[in-house]
């Protein structure tokens, strides 16, 4: 279970989580929707440690993870697979050393079973033959494909997507909504996706958060997102131009 | 701070000694062109302009003297620290930047891995090393180029122009300027990682800090080349 605790964080000045608390239960896939820009990509990377909260607690299985050191928090993190919004595959590395990576920096395994390990998450993401083709020769969905295979490479318990629909064609962005679904039923991982992209949000959630003003203003089963009653929610899933949020209410 | 932390990680891991040779070989080995035509035509300049005045008073044989020194000295680790500075910090700072910017460095840490001992330290023990190869390659080199300048065009005999070289460069000369590498080298690699790392907004931003990179670098080269010629002058 991850338990967020008054999270608050600003950027010079400019408060973009103010007192957040959100629970996400283990196993379930939790999709935090909001406007671009308003700390949700922020929020994900408190939760795996790479930013550091003004205040607040991050507790994930009973450990305050904005507590623990260096070597600890790296410890932790083995557990973690993130997906980034432009997959951030290291570009000086092969598609196979990508995936790989953490096999290659942090475990003695022979090349071999690196290769059979690679070859397997590849084939989860519905991708082969190309281990030794650089990311830059790979087209925008083939790279989020190849992030995703790297982000499950470790068998992780948690994983994190930032925006994975966004900057791909429909058609591969449902195939990457399938492929988010099948990875949670087939490896029973506890998921936590940000995105402004509703379709995708109501084909992956087990439950939907919005996040707005830096608080958590809605959480509940896609149903109950879809027939919410709160206004800043219907305008944001409803899309439209006049609502509360554009005038600031 | 972020010299201190790549100590650390120097010492309290296991080195990738792939990687380091890697970046030996682009930044050292890729930079000896360069650097061949930076100190020959120094060198011969050298020569050049110190005849100018040396002709005046009938000494033109002490131009072997004045290259060897000054370049020993001198412009050999400073020129070549600038060349390395404008070549090879620019590059790290721009390809930490971009990885900073498209969240490759914040990849890394979600993969548990130190971006410090991953990127910065294979750079460090790279420069750390070949800017001083680098230095005595440029020496040789600049000091060639006022011996085909003195021997080719002054008339001064070869036997003559040796000779003036190996009896007025000491040790001593030798060894402050490799000193200074090894400090520009420093200050070459730590500067142009926290440029990178620290780069924010874009393209935009890779291209801002490149250019602090190379002006800080430039800037703190020549002031710690004052710092250190004017500490061996008092104490040696």
């Amino acid at each position: 279970m991850i338990e967020i605790i008054n999270l608050c964080k600003s950027f010079n000045g400019a408060k973009v989580l103010d007192n957040l608390n959100l629970t996400i239960n283990t196993g379930e896939t939790m999709v935090i929707i909001g406007r671009s820009g308003c700390g949700k990509s922020v929020l994900l990377k408190h939760i795996i440690g790479i930013m550091n909260p003004d205040s607040g607690q991050v507790i994930i299985d009973g450990t305050d993870i904005t507590k623990l050191s260096g070597k600890q928090l790296n410890e932790f993190r083995m557990r973690f697979g993130m997906l980034f919004q432009g997959a951030a595959l290291f570009d000086s590395l092969t598609v196979e050393e990508n995936i790989g990576f953490n096999l290659f920096e942090h475990t003695n395994s022979p090349r071999t079973e690196i290769k059979k390990r690679v070859t397997e998450c590849l084939g989860l993401v519905g991708l082969k033959d190309i281990e030794d083709v650089k990311p830059a020769e790979l087209s925008g969905g083939m790279r989020k494909r190849v992030g995703l295979a790297r982000a499950i490479c470790m068998r992780p318990e948690i994983v994190l997507y930032d925006e994975p629909t966004t900057g791909i064609d429909p058609i591969m962005g449902d195939a990457i909504n399938d492929l988010i679904k099948d990875l949670h039923d087939k490896l029973k991982v506890t998921s936590i996706a940000v995105t402004h992209d509703m379709v995708s949000a109501y084909k992956i959630a087990s439950r939907i958060a919005m996040l707005y003003k830096g608080k958590i203003v809605a959480v509940g089963a896609p149903d109950e997102i879809k027939n919410t009653a709160n206004p800043v929610v219907k305008q944001f899933i409803t899309g439209a131009a006049k609502g509360p949020i554009t005038e600031g209410g | 701070m972020l010299f201190i932390e790549t100590l650390f990680w120097i010492f309290m891991s296991p080195l990738k000694k792939r990687q380091i040779f890697e970046q030996m070989s682009k930044i050292g080995v890729d930079s000896a062109p360069i650097v061949f035509l930076t100190s020959l035509f120094t060198g011969m300049v050298l020569a050049l302009q110190s005849a100018y005045q040396m002709q005046k008073i009938s000494a033109t044989m002490y131009i072997a003297s004045l290259v060897s020194l000054s370049m020993c000295r001198e412009l050999g680790p400073v020129l070549t620290a600038l060349v390395v500075a404008g070549r090879v910090g620019a590059s790290i700072t721009a390809e930490l930047g971009t990885m900073k910017v498209t969240e490759q460095i914040d990849a890394l840490e979600t993969l548990a891995t130190n971006p410090v001992r991953y990127l910065v330290v294979p750079r460090f023990l790279a420069l750390f090393f070949m800017l001083p190869f680098l230095t005595v390659y440029a020496d040789f080199i600049g000091i060639c180029g006022g011996y085909l300048v003195g021997v080719g065009k002054l008339g001064i005999s070869s036997s003559l122009y040796t000779r003036m070289t190996f009896d007025s460069l000491v040790f001593k000369d030798f060894f402050t300027g490799l000193i200074k590498s090894f400090a520009f080298a420093v200050i070459v690699c730590i500067v142009a990682c926290f440029q990178g790392m620290r780069t924010e907004g874009g393209a935009e931003g890779v291209g801002k800090s490149t250019t602090l990179s190379v002006v800080f670098s430039f800037i703190l080269i020549i002031s710690a080349d004052c710092f250190f010629t004017a500490l061996f002058y008092f104490v040696f």
